[in-house]
């Protein structure tokens, strides 16, 4: 028996509707306005779960050809995926969830992408206007609960303001300092009749970003550089935000100062660049954290002085003039004064600061090798490096270093929190902005699978690698089946150390090597990761041989038809070095245990 | 620590008041007074906010402030410079044997009886900060049953207005 599908059927002839005017308003319901709104903002994809008040959004959901909605197992995984989307393609991600727990799930990725300064809207429905403070089935104050964590939100109590608060949500998520935007609409609201007019008028009168940089604070700058001996270029996420990787690479190579780039910014300068020192900060290298140290310039791009790049703030590079530029102003003089503040849009700034910084070294040119032999030396002497397991077990750093040196630098990393984390910062070389995505600020366990899979949505013919812990990993491992079932391909690679390894690292440290709470059980293969993977509609593989793992990495990258799973259980003990040990200044770094290379220089 | 009048245009919206008032508690500011109310442009309220903080933190204040998608214009206002009032009802206990005395305090601080019953007084008066701490001093031996207070609001002095600029 044949099936005839509507397409087949024979059309009776009949007269075209004619089209309305463009512009002229069109009836509709508010879920209708909604996607069209989508539609018309470009948005190609929605991370979501449905529910009971957002229900009427879903309906004309699966009618759309230019929204594709993809079904997530946890509002969280929806969150970090449309986070995971805008990291990589530079665009607005978007996350969808019902009312009550549905919403309050995306409460930690919305204080992420706020942290990180990612631009994603979130849209929740809400419960019916008349039972709104009545404390009805799954209703939850969403917009107050999300209020100290996103850029801003708002409730839509009326369907005709239904275009707008998309248009003006999608406007502040990707404007100014990106940032996280929340919509709450009520299911009666969805429901109910409106006139759609596109495009609608933003009625924002007290956003005005500033992305122009002021002109005398530009050539301030530049006469700081142009007589500076220790100059650092201080670079933050802030420089690939504004796509400014460019311009940046030819400020460096103007100034010939040396480069470090946060944990946000790994990517914004090439790591083989001869100039670029490092990541700074608590597990920086030792060259990255002496050169802001004994710096007498940090000119700092879109970074924001984060206590974990700073250390002890009162004794952090007391020797430096501060310019900080930043498209926010309340980012500058909060942690460290500026001398030179510089409020713009980091593409705006840097393009102005080459020329401001070119006219002064026409008259002079300050002479930086005196300073280039001391980083060379703290290169030399402090490189980055680590120690193989002393108990035969895999060394994870090794595993790290031999995705990145085989994956390469035109994949996308994703991680999730912990010492594999910091590992996949030091240990994988990034060429390319966008290459590496992970949660900075927050510190969200559990971010690694869901954003890879937002990331490989966003760019399918790039291979997406999340580098995870064991214990991130079990904390929103079950979008492996949404990436299964949704055709994304991504590779996860478990460092499975069976522990939560930076606790353990500190309880080693600080904590008299008492592991209260820190022993998971995974080494007990309890979940077994590759029948956990294969479970989930992955490939699952297992490594525990250093001989094995570049045969097993190429195995991986060998299937593109399926998410691939590779548990490698490695050794317990390897710890993250260098380290600036909490509440302690940049000056005490430690190379590896009680060796504290800055401190005994100035000790002798 | 000094004290610090800001006046803060804010669109006239609802939740504008949660997000002001939280904002200053999440970053660990200490809110004196506040009042809030509308402005000649049905769209837009002015809050008065008084804040006891140092110079720098005064900036973060600020500069947080404007972060606020619906704050459109915060202006601090030197108080040699601007007229400051605060509103003061309160209840007295004024039997006849001294009534007299209590209003002769109330016409000496200019204030308004608005109330009366056999037994007590209730007094309205507007003033600065001090003018309101005195007057109550002056009040309190005869026995206050009952007092509520606004907020201070302010305004520079002058021919110039904060609310003058047009909106964008």
């Amino acid at each position: 028996m044949t099936t005839v599908t509507p397409k087949d059927m024979p059309i009776p002839a009949q007269l075209p509707k004619p089209a309305p005017p463009v512009g002229a308003p069109v009836r509709m319901t508010g879920a209708q306005a909604l996607v069209r709104s989508l539609e018309a903002l470009g948005c190609e994809a929605v991370f979501g779960i449905p529910g009971g008040t957002i229900l009427p959004a879903y309906d004309p959901l699966l009618d759309s050809t230019k929204v594709r909605h993809v079904l997530v197992r946890h509002e969280q995984g929806a969150g970090h995926a449309a986070t995971g989307y805008a990291q990589a393609t530079g665009r607005v991600g978007v996350c969808m969830a019902t009312s009550g727990p549905g919403a309050t799930n995306l409460v930690t990725p919305l204080a992420d992408a706020h942290m990180d300064s990612v631009p994603v809207v979130a849209i929740t429905g809400q419960q019916s206007r008349a039972l709104i403070g009545t404390d009805a089935f799954q209703e939850a104050d969403i917009t107050g609960i999300t209020m100290p964590v996103t850029k801003h939100n708002m409730l839509v109590k009326d369907p005709g303001e239904i275009p707008r608060a998309i248009a003006e949500a999608f406007h502040l998520a990707s404007t100014g300092r990106p940032g996280p935007v929340l919509v709450d609409i009520p299911k009666d609201v969805l429901q109910e009749q409106m006139s759609f007019v596109w495009p609608p008028e933003l009625q924002l009168p007290g956003y005005r970003p500033t992305t122009r940089p002021h002109g005398k604070q530009i050539r301030e700058a530049a006469r700081l550089i142009a007589t500076a001996r220790r100059p650092v270029l201080y670079v933050g996420g802030g420089v690939i935000k504004a796509r400014a990787t460019p311009a940046l690479r030819e400020l460096a190579e103007l100034t010939g100062a040396p480069v470090v780039t946060t944990l946000m910014a790994r990517g914004a300068f090439p790591d083989s660049h001869p100039q670029h020192v490092g990541m700074p900060g608590m597990h920086g290298t030792v060259a990255a954290v002496a050169a802001m140290q004994r710096s007498d310039l940090l000119i700092t791009l879109g970074a924001r002085f984060d206590d974990r790049v700073t250390g002890q703030l009162s004794s952090f590079a007391p020797d430096a003039a501060v310019v900080h530029a930043d498209i926010d102003p309340a980012e500058i003089s909060k942690n460290r004064r500026a001398d030179v503040p510089i409020v713009g849009d980091c593409a705006e700034v840097i393009s102005e600061l080459i020329i401001a910084v070119a006219a002064e070294f026409q008259s002079s040119q300050p002479d930086l090798a005196p300073w280039w032999q001391q980083l060379h030396n703290w290169q030399e002497t402090f490189p980055l490096g680590y120690d193989r397991p002393t108990d035969g077990m895999l060394s994870p750093q090794f595993v790290i270093e031999r995705i990145g040196a085989l994956v390469g630098p035109d994949a996308i990393y994703t991680a999730g929190v912990g010492q594999h984390q910091m590992w996949a910062a030091q240990f994988i070389r990034y060429e390319k902005p966008g290459s590496w995505i992970n949660s900075g600020g927050l510190g969200t366990m559990g971010f690694a699978v869901p954003a890879a899979m937002g990331a490989k949505l966003g760019r399918p013919d790039v291979a997406v690698w999340a580098i995870d812990g064991d214990g991130s990993f079990q904390m929103t491992n079950q979008e492996l089946a949404t990436c299964a079932i949704e055709n994304i391909p991504i590779k996860v690679a478990v460092i499975n150390n069976g522990s939560l390894g930076m606790v353990r690292q500190w309880q080693t440290l600080f904590y008299s090597e008492r592991y209260s709470q820190t022993d998971l059980g995974t080494h007990s293969r309890i979940p077994d990761f590759v029948k956990l993977g294969e479970a989930l509609g992955c490939v699952g593989l297992r490594c525990e041989a250093e001989a094995d793992v570049d045969k097993i990495i190429t195995q991986a990258m060998e299937i593109d038809d399926q998410p691939v799973v590779i548990d490698f259980v490695v050794g317990k003990d390897a710890q993250v070095w260098p380290m600036v040990a909490a509440g302690t200044g940049n000056s005490h770094i430690m190379s590896a245990r009680n060796i504290r290379p800055l401190f005994d220089e100035d000790g002798s | 620590m000094t004290e610090h009048t800001m006046s803060v245009l804010v669109e006239n919206k609802p939740g504008v008041l949660a997000r002001v008032a939280g904002l200053f508690s999440r970053r660990g500011f200490n809110i004196h007074s506040l009042a809030v109310g509308p402005t000649e442009n049905p769209d837009i309220s002015r809050m008065t906010i008084v804040v006891a903080v140092d110079e720098l933190p005064l900036e973060q204040v600020t500069k947080q402030l404007n972060k606020l998608i619906n704050v459109i214009k915060i202006v601090e206002l030197d108080p040699m410079m601007a007229v400051q009032r605060e509103l003061l009802l309160v209840k007295v206990r004024a039997d006849t044997t001294v009534r007299s005395q209590v209003l002769e305090t109330v016409t000496l601080f200019r204030a308004k009886v608005v109330d009366v019953s056999p037994e007590s007084l209730t007094i309205e008066a507007t003033g600065t900060a001090d003018k309101i701490e005195a007057l109550l001093r002056m009040l309190e031996p005869f026995g206050i049953r009952e007092m509520a207070q606004s907020g201070m609001v302010a305004m520079g002095r002058g021919p110039r207005a904060i609310t003058a600029s047009p909106l964008r």
